[in-house]
């Protein structure tokens, strides 16, 4: 939760006065005195990395030359020659496809279960040791027994992000339901307030924040795993694209997707907690 | 008025099967808008036996009447301020109050008087200029009101306060106690008030009611605050009545039952 404190640096939340030109003048130069120590930072590690990777016995690339080998990447990220030849935001797309697809299911199944394992004793004894022993699995553990089962690479790896998601929610869900405060269950026996209303005005609003927090750890989870399965079952995608790249030595390349890969992680990570903002009104 | 409005007869309670029982036999009558106000030491059962009034806990033995129908499960009739305010972090302070208005007057009211009714009580307790704020974003005596509000707009028989402006600083609580002793003066309501502040107890109480220490606790002493109303802190700070009733609440309480930890 630390890193919820300190969210929005750089201005997510806008004033709700009109800006006159002096203010946004202000504004402006406060976004960037924030991010100065960010871009020093930045030069700093380029520099460095440019030093020492800067001779021709260098096993990786230097920034210079990532640059050089892989300018097109970089500036044309949606061309399409047709197959797997593809920019780095076609390759990107196909692999948010199927993370957004694996993690809603899991979002869906995670959360239903975590309600039910929650308020549910019986449910609960029954449950609850299943899935600490099978959120152990490492989620690429599952792909050989999916591509058995669904005899195709693309729900194969849907459903290894849908597996490998699904833990955190349901257990960030069942702890929420069982840790409703005992405040709010009075206030809720004083007014007679139970059944499916207690459901929707109590249980959830009062879990959505560990609920959030599970989807945030799930959806991180899912790009994690995204890339390493789709380096396995090839097609589109980010996962492959590194491998291919691998493959053909195109060290610059694999660099330059990799940092795309953490930027697309980021945004994800960003956006849930932003979802999460918004459906707990600010208690998240 | 009727003497038999709310009666705790022989209340007693304890939390484990051989554990010595944590309130013993609670004997106590409040009439129809009385102010009572309970005082003890912390840990002797104050909590415990506020409650069981409000159905919140249930007795191991005795009983609780109101108006002459046994309290077996919580209810709007008996609302409760909680010590800490208990307001949902995720709802205005308007919602909050509207909650319980829609839950406890669903059927009764209009939608349009139910939304009048949630502004009367925010009025009431000076909050309607803050009613679209959240808790998170007022202060501990606002929130305090907002639970107040919120209990006030349930129209209970009885108000149960559990140590409402603990928490609260000295001039803040002088204000609520003054706005709680103008709406129990106005809408005549029964109140039920934990309270670790003597003063408070004989500035607000027509009659306070002091417990032993626990384990078994009980009700030791009943002081009558025979004092005309509306009462005025800065006159009764002088006042040999108040002072009298004011010696005697302290008395009882650091004289003959000092606090156990303290004793020992
Ligand atoms: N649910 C419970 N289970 C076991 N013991 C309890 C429980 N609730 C209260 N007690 C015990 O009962 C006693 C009285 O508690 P209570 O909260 O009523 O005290 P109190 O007078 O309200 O104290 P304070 O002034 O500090 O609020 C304490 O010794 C406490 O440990
Ligand atoms: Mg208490």
């Amino acid at each position: 939760m630390s890193d919820l404190a300190q969210a929005a640096p750089l201005g997510l939340r806008l004033p709700r006065v009109a800006l006159r030109p002096a203010a946004l003048g202000a504004m402006l130069r406060r976004a960037i005195v924030r991010a100065l120590p960010l871009i020093i930072m930045l030069v700093l590690i380029l520099g460095a990395w440019q030093i020492a990777a800067d001779r021709p016995t260098a096993s990786l690339p230097a920034p210079s030359k990532i640059w050089a080998d892989s300018k097109d990447l970089i500036i044309h990220p949606f061309y399409d020659h047709g197959g797997l030849d593809k920019g780095l935001g076609l390759h990107l797309f196909a692999s948010l496809q199927r993370v957004a697809l694996g993690f809603l299911l899991s979002a869906i199944a995670g959360i239903a279960l975590g309600l039910l394992v929650g308020t549910s004793e019986i449910a609960m004894r029954g449950l609850d040791p299943i899935f600490q022993v099978l959120r152990t699995v490492p989620p690429l553990a599952w792909l050989p027994l999916s591509l058995a089962a669904f005899r195709d690479a693309q729900p194969s790896a849907i459903f290894v992000i849908f597996i490998t998601a699904i833990w955190p929610v349901i257990i960030n869900t069942a702890v929420g339901v069982r840790n409703v405060p005992s405040d709010y269950r009075n206030v809720a026996r004083v007014i007679r307030l139970r059944g499916i209303g207690y459901f929707w005005k109590i249980l959830l609003p009062s879990a959505a924040p560990f609920i959030f927090t599970g989807l945030r750890i799930g959806i991180g989870l899912s790009w994690l795993a995204i890339v390493a399965a789709e380096m396995l079952v090839g097609g589109v995608g980010i996962g492959f694209f590194i491998w291919d790249a691998w493959n053909s030595s195109n060290i610059s390349d694999i660099i330059v997707a990799l940092i795309y890969v953490g930027l697309v992680g980021y945004v994800l990570d960003r956006l849930v907690m932003l979802a999460g903002r918004i459906v707990t009104r600010g208690t998240a | 008025m009727s003497i038999r409005h709310l009666s705790i007869s022989d209340v007693s309670i304890r939390f484990a099967p051989n554990a010595p029982d944590v309130l013993q036999k609670v004997r106590l009558e409040i009439a129809q808008g009385e102010y009572v106000a309970i005082i003890g030491h912390s840990g002797c059962g104050k909590s415990t036996l506020l409650n069981i009034v409000a159905g919140l806990l249930k007795c191991t033995t005795g009983g609780v009447l109101l108006d002459g129908t046994e309290v077996d499960e919580p209810g709007p009739d008996r609302a409760v301020v909680f010590q800490n305010h208990s307001l949902l972090p995720w709802l205005t302070c308007r919602e909050n109050v509207r909650l319980a208005v829609d839950q406890v007057f669903g059927r009764k009211k209009s939608r349009a008087e139910r939304a009048a009714w949630v502004d009367e009580n925010l009025d009431l307790v000076r909050m309607l200029p803050h009613a679209e704020k959240k808790p998170g974003e007022i202060s501990g005596g606002m929130k305090q009101r907002i639970g107040i509000a919120r209990a006030l707009a349930m129209q209970p028989k009885v108000l149960l306060l559990d140590e409402p402006f603990g928490a609260l600083d000295a001039l803040t609580r002088a204000h609520l106690q003054d706005q709680v002793t103008e709406i129990h003066a106005r809408l005549g309501t029964t109140v039920l008030m934990i309270t670790h502040d003597v003063d408070e107890a004989v500035l607000l109480s027509d009659r306070i009611v002091m417990m032993t220490n626990g384990p078994e606790a009980t009700i030791g002493e009943i002081l009558h605050v025979d004092l005309p109303r509306p009462r005025d802190r800065l006159a009764f700070a002088q006042d040999p009545r108040f002072l009298a009733a004011r010696a005697g609440v302290m008395e009882f309480l650091y004289a003959r039952h000092r606090n156990p930890a303290e004793a020992a």
